[in-house]
């Protein structure tokens, strides 16, 4: 199998040493002049200095019979254009990194499915190793507050209540809740507390226990 | 998309022909290029942002013009105009003629300056034919 890598980066340059040991033929390409030297030496003469977004320099590395081409630079829009004219050239197999997660969708559209995001991959191992239930601190204000998100879980003591029966700590208030929908609404005498709902709460930091166990309940903390 | 000389006129005069603009660029300076006269809006963010395009109107754009100095990101914002808010008439400036006659292929109008410039220039050149 032929693979085109399209940048030398930390990844371009740590998947072709893992693709040189193997039985399959690899090129990386990469367009500064001096870290296309740097990895050469290190890659075994399998780099060639060039810009990959430019079809004569895909074609000059011999794209017509590549069965793979991973497009791995730092920039997302180099990635796309890269499988684009990849793609165009008729490579079976694209794939791309994508650094900024949301970009995920523009690839899908353009048909191009395989696409590989380090952001996307580490938030997820992130989120479950959260609680269903938990509080996520957004910002400093002065004078000690706090502004702090809470994302209400069905088992949260307030679900099912308005903000005003909820007795919160000193100088603390629901500032804004946002609904599972993404809808934000100002707390009012006739709002209902739902599971799914994200409040943004103002608060002390010295609270923040007391708020934590008013809003999320004492057992469904940190802990669980 | 992008403020420099060319998406300076070109929002200049879709604006004297009371078309309603947005001009989008990275950076505040570039709308200096911009007549005292512009009525349009002028925002500042990175158009390959699908967020920064939804806030300067994309969803009920019937044009998108992306004109910075990057090819890759022309191309980008353009794919992002088309199929995600399916803005109708996209034009993707591209300085690389090869990657232009590509991006013609994959839904998009595009305009190299360096095939239109080389050709108005041999055109100037006695007895010289087309590139």
């Amino acid at each position: 199998m032929y693979v085109i890598i399209a940048g030398g980066g930390k990844v371009g340059y740590y998947l072709g040493r893992e693709l040189l040991g193997g039985d399959h033929e690899m090129l990386v390409i990469e367009r500064s002049a001096s870290r296309a030297a740097e990895i050469n030496d290190l890659l075994e003469g399998t780099v060639q200095q060039g810009d990959a977004c430019e079809a004569s320099v895909l074609d000059g590395a011999g794209i017509a019979r590549a069965d793979l081409v991973a497009a791995v630079t730092g920039d997302d829009e180099d990635n796309l254009v890269v499988c684009e004219i990849a793609r165009y050239r008729g490579v079976p197999r694209v794939l791309a990194r994508v650094n900024n997660p949301t970009n995920a969708v523009l690839f899908q559209k353009r048909g191009i499915e395989t696409t590989v995001s380090a952001t996307e991959a580490i938030l997820s191992q992130i989120e479950q190793e959260l609680p269903v239930t938990s509080m996520v601190p957004v910002m400093q204000l002065h004078q000690g507050l706090e502004l702090v998100e809470v994302r209400l879980s069905e088992t949260s003591p307030v679900v099912g209540r308005t903000p005003r029966e909820v007795l919160l700590p000193p100088e603390s208030l629901i500032a804004l809740i946002v609904d599972s929908g993404g809808v934000p609404r100002v707390p009012g005498a006739d709002t209902t507390l739902t599971a799914g709902d994200a409040l943004v709460v103002v608060t002390r930091a010295e609270s923040k226990g007391m708020l934590q166990e008013a809003l999320i309940g004492g057992a469904h903390g940190f802990d669980t | 998309m992008g403020c420099g000389r060319t998406g300076a006129a070109i929002a200049a005069s879709l604006d004297r022909d009371g078309h309603s603009v947005t001009v989008l660029d990275l950076n505040s300076g570039q709308f200096r290029r911009l007549p005292d006269a512009f009525g349009g809006r002028m925002a500042v963010g990175n158009g390959m942002d699908a967020e920064v395009l939804e806030r300067a109107g994309a969803r009920e754009a019937d044009a998108f013009v992306a004109v910075t100095q990057g090819d890759n990101r022309n191309y980008f914002a353009s794919q992002l105009a088309r199929e995600i808010f399916g803005v109708q008439n996209v034009v993707c400036r591209t300085k690389d003629p090869e990657r232009g006659e590509i991006f013609g292929h994959l839904g998009l109008q595009t305009y190299s300056p360096t095939s239109a410039g080389a050709e108005a220039i041999l055109a100037m050149l006695p007895g010289s034919g087309p590139a």
